[in-house]
């Protein structure tokens, strides 16, 4: 059992703290009305909470990337994969995208290239509990709770939904 | 040219001998058994230490393909085949592309069997013209031109009127009737045995009723006609009750089993294995018990092959599409062994069922045509080693068709010589 | 050779999809769970994942076939991959090498998956064991053995409409003998426990031996059909008058017909579903098959999420051992 990086008191600060980032973005930039959506399974924890202390008007939106994962003629089909529910339409809206961890850039591109298949978001702002370096695509996140630095061959996981643990493990 | 073979372990069933000894060949003739016979020389010997010695195999029911099928298999492909299986009579039953009804075919047939001098070629005359089931064939013209008997291989004859006049007409020219009992429209589509693996597999089923419906039909007209008769490769277990039941009450009928019926199942189908599509069909673990109860109790008297060489084109179609048959050749003698090492049957006994037997049935051994090293007899010879193991692989087969589906079986005994009238058609020493 | 796990890879999963026969129930619960995560897709704007970007797609089919056809094809397309249809000739015989070389020259030009239709029972099998290792067969329906994708479908809208297999009665009615959607059907409930699954049709069209598929056999579509929860009607083909199977398409319909008074015999809530096309005033009557109780319609619709799934799953595993790209 790997030691927990972060007690889970310090979590639920860590996402109070991001909350507050948000809302006071969103304020900055006049966004009413967005969607917030969690990717299945991690970044779907983290955006309950935040659209909870949000109290955002819309329900939550979860996507479910398995469909659009670029690797999937090399590692196959996710058994469990479940249903995308985005509750009302994303034309013209602005989109909350919720994700545990930013690696590679890789998931919150295929995110993207699912929002799309549903319309034409007006901005997608990034939110994301934690990043790591190793990014492989140009993307970054907008709102992010914790920097981790990491080895090669280390990788950290968010284990949930209750409580929120954050954790290194070494990679196989 | 005299021959001697040595050291060997003779079986000879029809005449009751099991034991070491020598045997001794004059002139493509058995000259004696045991001590060599006055003023006899060899001029060769055959050392038979370990192995057995008996009478070379009869096959009742082997399709050649010739004429008419030759991009499958020829005569001289498939005789030399036998002779390596240690067979040297094959019957030869007619069908729709050679239906044997006129002398002409007849000779053609013997005329091959003979240039290529493998194995002897017994042509089965057609019953009726065609075998269309309408017009009766010239049965005396044919038993003239050398049919051992007629038949009207795998085409049923649907009036049962036409078939009484076809058996009346054969008792009257002493001929023995071979029959295949399958009644035509219970069998019509039908690729495999009705039951729970063709409503699995969604196959057409020809039900035991196909089979035994016909043998009924028959058997009443054989006691009406008082026609000798055969019955070729049976498939059910009810069948062979109902011909022991017949044979119980003076019918003069024999029959006889393909040595897979007595080994396969319906099940061994599997995923549709076209291997398995034989006609008649495989049928269920009761039937295959059934049918070597009846070779045991003597009820089925010889084990044939029921060769159909193919193409391999013929077995990489649908299950249903695929054609029926199994290139049996050189199966027999290890399959029919096998009941041996099972214990269904004594070794000699065994040996009867492909030897001693079907003679009867042909009416061979009186006249020491076959299945039987009597002296005077011909000399036709197997010599077996029956210890060794081996797999039967497809590129090893002899047989133009490499269709069976004991393919990978690992079987016991192989041929070492073959005699045709003395004559060596195969040996693998020297 | 061991034919039993054709269908699967040395590690299990789903290579190819022949028959239900032999499929696991999680195997199936996966199927249909995934088939529900491709529901929404049809709901967007773009009705299209990229799952099978860059894969082609064969649909083979030597029998006619519109519905399965169409929906084999939106399925593909709506998993990006090319489609090639190709209609082969139904009266023309394809059997034995040619039906091999075709796949072949197909495999050259590096195609990923064969859906086939054939008349014969065994001819997905037989290909399946004929295909490059590469590649992966959907079984469209093969005479009477199989049509696993319309299986599917029905227990995927089954269980839209009741939740549980386990306390289920399902009557199938019809032509069973013949019916590849029917022996499909009985391994898909059975593997699903359902409590009971009846056939229901007079004996010229019931298969000897059916009881050994584990279902039971009623004659009376009256005992057939009460109390249950889910009425499939089969389609009765017209050559079934001419083989002597059945007097008339009138009497048939009178004895084994599903109407509004013999739906009543089932339990209120029952659902009537029939895998098309229908024959109506022949196995089913019209204010039957548009009724309330009918989900005729949506059969078809999850035919397509079914159909993903199954797709996506064959095509999209992880090369297992032996295989190569």
């Amino acid at each position: 059992m790997p030691e927990p990086v972060t007690e889970q008191d310090t979590i639920e600060q860590l996402i109070q703290q991001m909350a507050d980032d948000l809302r006071a973005r969103l304020e900055a930039a006049r966004m009413r009305d967005a969607l917030m959506v969690g990717i299945h399974t991690g970044g779907l924890w983290v955006a309950e909470r935040l659209h909870t202390l949000l109290g955002f008007e819309q329900p939550l939106g979860e996507l479910d990337i398995s469909f659009y994962r670029d690797d999937f003629s090399r590692i196959g089909m996710n058994p469990q994969v479940r249903p995308s529910r985005l509750p009302v339409s994303v034309d013209e809206r602005h989109i909350v995208l919720v994700d545990d961890i930013l690696h590679t850039g890789r998931t919150i591109r295929a995110a993207m290239n699912e929002l799309f298949d549903y319309g034409r978001p007006a901005a997608i702002t990034l939110v994301v509990l934690g990043e790591r370096s190793g990014r492989e695509l140009p993307i970054q996140a907008d709102v992010v709770g914790r920097h981790f630095d990491l080895g090669e061959h280390e990788h950290v996981k968010l284990s949930g939904p209750e409580p929120l643990e954050l954790s290194v493990v070494e990679a196989p | 040219m005299n021959i001697s073979i040595q050291q060997g372990r003779l079986i000879d069933p029809a005449n009751g001998i099991d034991s070491h000894t020598d045997l001794h060949i004059t002139d493509g003739v058995i000259a004696g058994v045991g001590k060599v016979p006055d003023g006899f020389s060899a001029d060769s010997h055959i050392n038979a230490k370990g192995h057995i010695v008996c009478p070379g195999l009869i096959d009742l029911r082997a399709r050649l393909r010739e004429p008419g099928g030759e991009s499958r298999a020829t005569i001289a492909t498939e005789t030399a085949a036998a002779a390596s299986a240690g067979i040297t009579t094959l019957v030869c039953p007619p069908d729709p592309s050679q239906p044997i009804d006129t002398p002409a075919l007849v000779d053609l047939i013997r005329h091959r069997a003979k240039q290529s001098g493998h194995a002897r070629v017994l042509p089965l005359g057609a019953l009726t013209q065609g075998l269309a089931g309408q017009q009766l064939a010239e049965m005396a013209t044919l038993k003239q031109a050398g049919c051992v008997a007629v038949s009207n291989g795998l085409q049923a004859v649907e009036s049962t009127r036409v078939m009484r006049c076809a058996m009346e007409y054969a008792a009257s020219q002493g001929l023995t009737v071979f029959l295949h009992a399958e009644d035509p429209w219970l069998a019509a589509g039908g690729c495999a045995h009705e039951g729970a693996v063709s409503v699995r597999l969604g196959l057409t089923g020809i039900p035991e009723a196909a089979e035994t419906i016909a043998v009924a039909r028959e058997l009443q007209l054989i006691e009406q006609t008082g026609v000798r008769a055969h019955f070729c490769h049976l498939s059910s277990a009810r069948a062979v009750r109902m011909i022991a039941r017949a044979q119980y009450d003076g019918l003069p009928v024999s029959a006889d089993v393909a040595a897979h019926q007595l080994y396969l199942t319906d099940m061994d189908i599997g995923y549709f294995d076209t291997q398995c599509h034989v006609r008649p069909p495989l049928r269920s673990q009761r039937d295959r018990e059934g049918l070597r109860e009846g070779l045991k109790q003597g009820t089925i008297a010889a084990v044939c092959s029921d060769h159909q060489p193919h193409a391999p084109n013929a077995k990489l179609a649908p299950f249903p599409a695929s054609e029926p048959g199994i290139s049996g050749l050189e199966t027999l003698l290890p399959l029919t062994l096998r009941l041996a090492d099972e214990g269904l049957l004594g070794l000699s006994e065994a040996i009867a069922s492909i030897t001693q037997h079907p003679a009867e049935i042909l009416g061979l051994l009186d006249d020491g045509e076959g299945g039987s090293l009597a002296t005077g007899a011909r000399a036709d010879v197997c010599i077996f080693d029956p210890e060794p193991y081996w797999e039967l692989r497809a590129d090893e087969l002899q047989s133009a068709g490499r269709n069976s589906p004991f393919l990978g079986w690992e079987l016991k005994g192989r041929v070492n010589c073959t005699l045709l009238a003395g004559e060596l058609t195969y040996h693998t020493c020297d | 050779m061991r034919q039993h796990s054709l269908q699967h890879d040395s590690e299990g999963r789903l290579h190819h999809l022949l028959t239900i026969e032999g499929l696991k129930r999680q195997q199936i619960v996966d199927i249909l769970d995934t088939a529900e995560s491709f529901i929404p897709v049809s709901d967007r704007q773009v009705r299209k994942v990229p799952l099978l970007r860059g894969k082609t797609v064969v649909n083979l089919f030597f029998e006619a076939s519109t519905r399965t056809l169409t929906t084999f094809e939106l399925a593909a397309k709506r998993l990006s991959a090319d489609v090639l249809k190709i209609n082969i000739n139904t009266s023309a015989t394809v059997k034995g090498e040619s039906l091999l070389d075709m796949l072949h020259n197909l495999e050259a030009m590096q195609c990923d998956m064969f859906v086939v239709r054939h008349a014969d029972s065994g001819a997905a099998h037989l290909i399946a064991r004929h295909v490059a290792p590469h590649v992966s067969v959907i079984n469209a329906g093969d005479g009477s053995h199989a049509h696993p994708t319309q299986a599917l479908l029905d227990m995927f809208t089954i269980r839209r409409h009741k939740g549980e297999f386990a306390p289920l009665t399902v009557a199938i009615v019809g032509d069973i003998k013949h019916s590849r959607v029917a022996r499909s059907l009985i391994h898909a409930l059975t593997t699903l426990g359902v409590s009971e699954l009846r056939v229901v049709a007079p004996k010229t069209l019931i298969p000897a031996a059916v009881e050994s598929l584990g279902v039971q056999v009623v004659h009376d579509l009256d005992a057939g059909l009460r109390d249950a929860d889910v009425v499939i009607m089969l389609r009765l083909q017209k050559e079934r008058m001419q083989g002597a199977m059945l007097p008339s398409e009138a009497e048939y319909f009178s004895t084994y017909g599903l109407t509004e008074e013999k739906l009543a015999l089932a339990k209120p809530d029952a659902i009537v579903m029939h895998p098309g096309p229908i024959n109506r005033g022949v196995e089913i009557a019209s204010s039957v098959a548009d009724g309330p109780q009918s989900v005729i319609l949506e059969q078809v619709s999850n035919g397509i999420a079914v159909r993903m799934a199954v797709m996506s799953m064959t095509l999209g595993r992880a090369p297992a051992e032996g295989e190569s790209a």
